[in-house]
This record gives structure tokens, sequence and C-alpha cells, in this order.
């Protein structure tokens, strides 16, 4: 048993670490934000050559997968930032996917691209019907000519799409809506003849669109039909990193709370001393910390083969997240009083990034939905 | 970063498994798993059980006489005691007094006391609290005046936990009024058998009989039974207060009423189905499931902070405050699952088995008296308000 990373390790994570306090801050950040694109070009690049772009990509594509611990202190870290740009979408469940799923050939030819940054992909898979339920999809693919496929469909709130080179539509091949056989992956150029795109940006300023795919010329990502525990496993990684991000944006907001209510006063005493606030950020701080524990298993469990426990920790691990996510972004907003409701200072960004992090991938609702669930299931009730 | 236990750590677990599947009665285990009281003799029984086995003290260096267990294996030991349903070793030797004299006693006092500790023959109660004295703890008023080689102890202390068994208690008593208040307090050792002390039980909410008054009039205290320095006590109840604190998680004892919520959930019935199957009552249960899983492993982290000699901080207060919670939690949804078959409350239910009306489950009948019982965790051992003081001072800096 042990809680703390190698140094090798925590290197990585205090150089990504200061790499992003020195050259992402508020400011910085906000022109990002008030920027046509909402993502920085040149900020993904120094990620490229820092190699967080590769931390997922296996060594013979010259990546340092599998690096458990490395993204999540990444993780953690970009979270503290509010990253606009790509990283979990692209770095993280984008790899995953064409690791696991795509032919030494698929793999050769997009990884390295992808882990220099010279190539975005992001996955397109949620739809108008799926709310959070990952096996719902009515996209469809058919066979067009010499070894091609068209694909068919909606894809809802797709993050980042608006960044990325390539979209990795799932798509079903054959069966029915939510059935998990028959689905398969497909690389659709985003910029390519049947592709349109509504983009816009989602609560936290992370830039989206709904896709139409209207008959887009797709390359099938490894074999027909069986994409679909690969979607799991890329998407339980995107979760356990997501985990790992609302903690590094907890503490950040805590942090930041708790040198607000130091500085600011009232009734002639700086309001710190109020127990009913003391108390109040007590609270917050275990939140953060059952967070933070949840990060470390989730981090643990995601990289391990599919089964009953792995959806068990990982659905218990965003429940308590999401939990602490919007205790103590209200909270904080709470304390900050007018100045938290204002667009002006980082606790309002990230009480907006914490609300979407509690939303991402599966709200509490349906996390706890798939606890109780994955819990009968291993106890045979 | 790895979040299993070693090899060698399990080869501990199941080797401290078997020892006490073999050797804890079945009548005992079922009294624990079964939520009701455990007698002074399951209690003392065990610990001399475990005396035997060279375990009588699990959180005590060996030159001692304890294990001589690194804080995980202490954890270990603590969660498959839960887990089978051992009686719950005394807190008050074994975490309270016992490192106290180890710490900051002579080498008599430590030959005298903390061999009958281990044995079971001293059972001891903690004077601290008293009626103008809790959560502010250091305006405690039981005096002790030095007379020759005597201090002549007078006062009250009060909810003190099983002094009716008891036949040695620690206290805090003034023996400098003129100074600070934290400055003129000392730890003395008072055998209860002494005259003048006076045990009053104190009727709970729940009909039990757990915590007491104690009342002292004119008692003789040899000097020799003073700990440390007269005047020194304030540092050493802060001492024994953080390791009062150590597993106050109480992981292990929340695993085994989980399972049990779960046992009469699944047995209570809703529209035709076992009630665990109910959205609304699995998702209340769910959420506590979690909470628990999350505190394991924060309290690990604390485990292994102090494994790698970082000093036990105040992290022990977040986890006596969302412990407390989840053991609360706990006894509320059980109580919620038997419905209306909480409601025939009987005085000192949690003692008996027999005399609940036929047609009241079994198990049914401790549950509401359990939850009475348990508003008590988040008030002890510094209540739930005094540990958030505790983190807003200690972590946040407030």
């Amino acid at each position: 048993m042990r809680f703390t990373p190698t140094p090798e390790q925590q290197q990585l994570g205090d150089m990504v670490q200061r790499f992003l306090g020195e050259q992402y801050g508020f400011e910085v950040r906000r022109k990002i934000l008030d920027s046509h694109e909402g993502w920085s070009r040149e900020i993904w690049a120094k990620l490229a050559e820092l190699g967080l772009l590769s931390l997922e990509v296996p060594e013979e594509q010259g990546g340092m997968a599998p690096a458990v611990v490395e993204t999540l202190l990444t993780a953690t870290a970009t979270g503290k930032a509010m990253l606009l740009e790509p990283w979990i979408s692209s770095a993280i469940i984008a790899t995953v996917l064409i690791r696991e799923l795509g032919s030494a050939q698929q793999r050769q030819e997009m990884l390295p691209a992808m882990a220099a940054g010279e190539r975005i992909a992001v996955p397109a898979h949620f739809e108008p019907g799926s709310r959070h339920d990952l096996k719902v999809i009515a996209t469809a693919a058919r066979r067009s000519g010499a070894g091609g496929w068209t694909v068919k469909g909606q894809k809802s709130v797709v993050l980042h799409a608006p960044a990325a080179d390539l979209l990795l539509v799932s798509a079903r091949t054959s069966g029915v809506p939510d059935e998990p056989d028959g689905v398969s992956l497909f690389a659709v150029a985003r910029d390519g003849p049947g592709v349109s795109l509504s983009p816009y940006r989602t609560l936290d300023g992370v830039c989206a669109a709904d896709v139409e795919l209207t008959g887009a010329a797709g390359a099938l990502i490894g074999a027909e039909g069986v994409a679909f525990a690969c979607l799991l496993a890329a998407f339980d990684q995107g979760l356990a990193a997501r985990c790992a991000e609302a903690v590094g944006a907890l503490q950040a907001i805590l942090d930041a709370t708790v040198e607000y209510t130091k500085t600011r006063q009232q009734f002639g005493v700086p309001i710190s001393r109020f127990q009913a606030l003391q108390h109040r950020m007590a609270e917050m701080l275990i939140h953060v910390e059952q967070a933070r524990s949840m990060s470390y298993l989730a981090a643990m469990r995601a990289a391990e083969p599919h089964g009953r426990e792995r959806r068990r920790a990982l659905a218990a691990a965003k429940v308590v997240v999401g939990n602490a996510c919007r205790f103590v972004g209200q909270q904080a907003v709470q304390l900050h009083g007018g100045m938290g409701v204002t667009d002006e200072i980082v606790v309002s960004h990230l009480f907006r990034r914490l609300t979407a992090l509690e939303m991402a991938l599966g709200d509490t609702a349906h996390h706890l939905e798939q606890f109780v669930a994955a819990s009968a299931e291993a106890e045979g009730t | 970063m790895d979040l299993s236990f070693s090899a060698e750590e399990l080869a501990f677990r199941d080797e401290v498994r078997a020892f006490i599947a073999a050797n804890v009665s079945a009548d005992t285990r079922g009294k624990v798993l079964g939520g009701l009281e455990v007698s002074r003799d399951d209690t003392l029984r065990w610990q001399q059980i475990l005396h035997r086995q060279g375990w009588g003290g699990p959180n005590w260096p060996k030159e001692f006489g304890g294990t001589g267990w690194d804080p995980v294996r202490q954890y270990i030991f603590e969660e498959e005691s839960a887990a089978v349903g051992t009686p719950r070793l005394l807190p008050f030797g074994l975490k309270m007094v016992g490192p106290v004299i180890m710490r900051f006693g002579n080498a008599a006092q430590q030959k005298r006391f903390l061999p009958r500790i281990l044995s079971g023959e001293h059972w001891w109660a903690q004077g601290y609290s008293e009626p103008g004295a809790g959560s502010d703890l250091a305006s405690l008023k039981t005096r002790a005046e030095r007379k020759g080689d005597h201090y002549v102890v007078n006062g009250q202390k009060t909810w003190i936990s099983l002094a009716q068994h008891a036949n040695w208690i620690f206290c805090l008593v003034r023996t400098d009024p003129a100074v600070k208040k934290q400055a003129g307090i000392s730890f003395l050792l008072i055998d209860m058998k002494s005259p003048g002390v006076t045990v009053r039980p104190i009727t709970l909410l729940d009909g039990s009989q757990e915590v007491n008054e104690v009342w002292f009039e004119e008692v003789e205290v040899p000097v020799e039974n003073l700990v440390g320095d007269e005047n020194g006590g304030w540092t050493y109840a802060k001492f024994l207060l953080g390791h009062e604190r150590t597993n106050i998680a109480a992981v292990g004892a929340s695993k085994r009423e989980l399972a049990r919520l779960k046992r009469i959930a699944s047995e209570e019935r809703k529209d035709g189905k076992p009630l665990l199957a109910d959205p609304g009552f699995a998702a209340r249960v769910a959420q506590v499931e979690v909470e628990l899983m999350a505190l394991e492993i924060t309290n690990l982290r604390v485990l292994a902070a102090e494994a790698e000699r970082r000093a036990p901080g105040p992290e022990a207060s977040l986890l006596k405050i969302r412990g407390t919670e989840i053991q609360q939690a706990l006894s509320e949804l059980m109580m919620h699952a038997a419905g209306p078959w909480a409601l025939p409350l009987r005085r000192g239910a949690i003692s008996e088995r027999s005399g609940v009306p036929s047609t009241v489950p079994e198990y049914a009948a401790p549950l509401a008296a359990t939850y009475l019982n348990l508003r008590k965790a988040s008030i002890y051992g510094g209540s739930n308000e005094i540990q958030k003081n505790i983190i807003a001072q200690t972590i946040l800096g407030l």
C-alpha cells in the first residue's frame, strides 16, 4: 500500500503544475476563452513537447503507457488550471480507443501524430437519444464499395469537436440501438463531406458541437462490430481522468475560498473568524479529501479489465466526486458573496467547470444507479 | 501508488482472520452481529484470549508487552475483528491511559499498571468530562489538594462510559486554581475502591445504562499515582486525545453494519419485492456505501502517512466526522428498513434477546434502540463541531 508517487512521477507532476502555473494563468486562460476558437494551438504544442499527449500511447509508438499515476497527476493539474484544450478527449479517450481497437497500421498511423500534437482526434459518441447511456447508439454505418464505409446519424455535445481533425464516431454496423454487439468505430475527417457541425460552448467555456453525419466517409478502426468493450474502457479511463481533474479544481476553489475569507473584512474582522463559515469550509475540505481518495481508486480500477468491480468502483468514484463538485462549488460561490457571482474572479470559473464535471460522462444520479446495479449483480440479488 | 495490501500484509490478515474465527465464541459473535449489548464478561474473556495469544496490546510496542504491529497491521487486525464480530477491545486502557503511562509514567507505574491492562485485571474508566466542562474541557473543577503523601480529591465527573464495570479511573484534576486554566491540571490514577468514590448510573434515551456520574468526596490518592509532573496534565490529556482518535473512522464496524443493513433490507418486502430492490431505498443505501468506500481509502492514506512517520495529523478529525456520520446513517437506515417493526421499543432492547412480541422479527428489536444510542457518536470523543474547529484552525489556518 503506497499513496506517494515515485520521484520520477512526482517530478512529472511538479513539472506540469509549474508549466500551467506559469503559462496558463487566469488572464492567459481568459484570452483563450474569449478567442474565436476557444482553445490554443500554442498551448497544445507545448503539452506535446512536455510529453503529456503521449501518456496513454504505447511504448512502441513512442509513448509512456501504461502511466496511470502520471495521468492522474496531470489530470489533477489540468483541473486546477481549468484547461480548455482537448487533453482528456484526445490524449486520453481517443488515444485509448485507437490503442485498444486499432490495427498495428492504424496505431502507427495515428498515435505518433497525436502524441506530437499534429493531429487531434476526439470521440463522437453520445446521441440525442442516449442521455448518459453508452450503449444507446442509433448512428449507422454501411459498406460503400472498396473497403469504405459511409456513416449516417447525429452525435450531440461532442466536446472539442471544432478543435478536432478526426472524429472517432461510434456507429452500429448491426443490431438494435441499445445492444452492445454490433457497434463499430470509425475515423471521420471533421471537415470532410457529409459532416456538418453546429458549434457552441459548454457552460464552462469548452468548445463543443452537435455533429450531423449525412453519409460521411468513415475508416473502420479495428474489427467490425466489437467496439463496445473498448468504448467502455476508454470512457472509464476518461471518467477516472475527469475525477482527478475535478480534484484539482476542488482543491483550487477551496484554497481560493479560504484565502478570500481571510482577507474579506466585515464587522471589523476577517469573515474567516466566523464559526458558521469555518465549519462550512471544514465540510468542504472533507468533501475534497473524500473525492481525492476516490480519484485514486478510479485511476487504479480504470486500468483493469472490464468487470463488475471496475464498473462499481468507477460509479462510486463519480458519485463521491460529483457530490463534492456540487457542494464545494456551490459553497465556494456562497462564501465569496457578491463577488462569487461575477465573471471577474476565478471562483465563478471554477464553479462552472465543477458544474460541468458533475454532469460529464454521466451525472451523480446516473452513476448511483450504475453503482446499485453493479452491486446487486456482485451480490447476486 | 498502490492501493492494495502487500503479500506479507495479506498473509497477516489470513492469520488474524483464522485465529479470530477459531477463538471468538458463537454466543458472543451472535450478540455483536445482531447489534445486542456485549457484557462485561464477554469483553474480558476476549481480552484474555488475545492476551494468551500475545495480541493483548495490538497497538502497543513490544517493550511493554504489545504486538509491535505497524499502523497498517493494527488496522487490519481491527478490520478483521469487526468483520468477524468480536467484542470491541476497551479503548480506555489500551488506547488512552496505556499510551500515556508508557510515554509519561515512571518505571514503577509502567510495571504496575501496563501488564494489568493487557491481562484485563484492570478495567479503566476515563474521568475527563464534568457537568461544566464538556467541549471546554480545560475549565474542569474537580480539585486535588496535596496533603503529605496524598492528594485529596473532591468533585464530580460525568459521562463516564462503563464506569460501573471499572476498577480504576484516570482523572484530570485541578491542582492549581490560581494559574491559567490549562496550566493547573494534573493527571491522576485513582482506585475506584477508594473510600469516597461513588458511581451513579445515568439512564440514556434508549433505556441503557452505559454512562455514569462518578463523585469524589475526600478521596485520598497516593502521590505515587500522579502521572508525570504536577500541573502537566493538559499536555498528557492532549496526547491521549490524539491516540483516542486512531481508528475512530470505524470502517470495519461500518462495513459489518452495512452488510447487516443489506440483509435486513433483503428480508423486508415492499410491493412483493425485497426492500433493497426499491430504487429509492437502494439509492439511500448506495449513498452511504460510496461514502464508506471513500472513507476507507482516506483512512488508509492517513495510516500510510503515519507509517512513513509523518505525525498523525488533524486528518483524524476528518475521519471522526465522516466515520460517525456513516455509523449514524447506517443505524437510521436499518431502523427505517424495519419499518413498523422498529416502533415497539422496550427499555433495554439492546441487552436482551427475548420478550419481543412474536409478530416482530428478531432482528428488528434492537434497531430503534441502536439508532437512539448512536446519537452519541457525533458527540463523544470531541464533538463533530469541535472536530470542525480543529480542521478549520489546524488544516485550513482560519
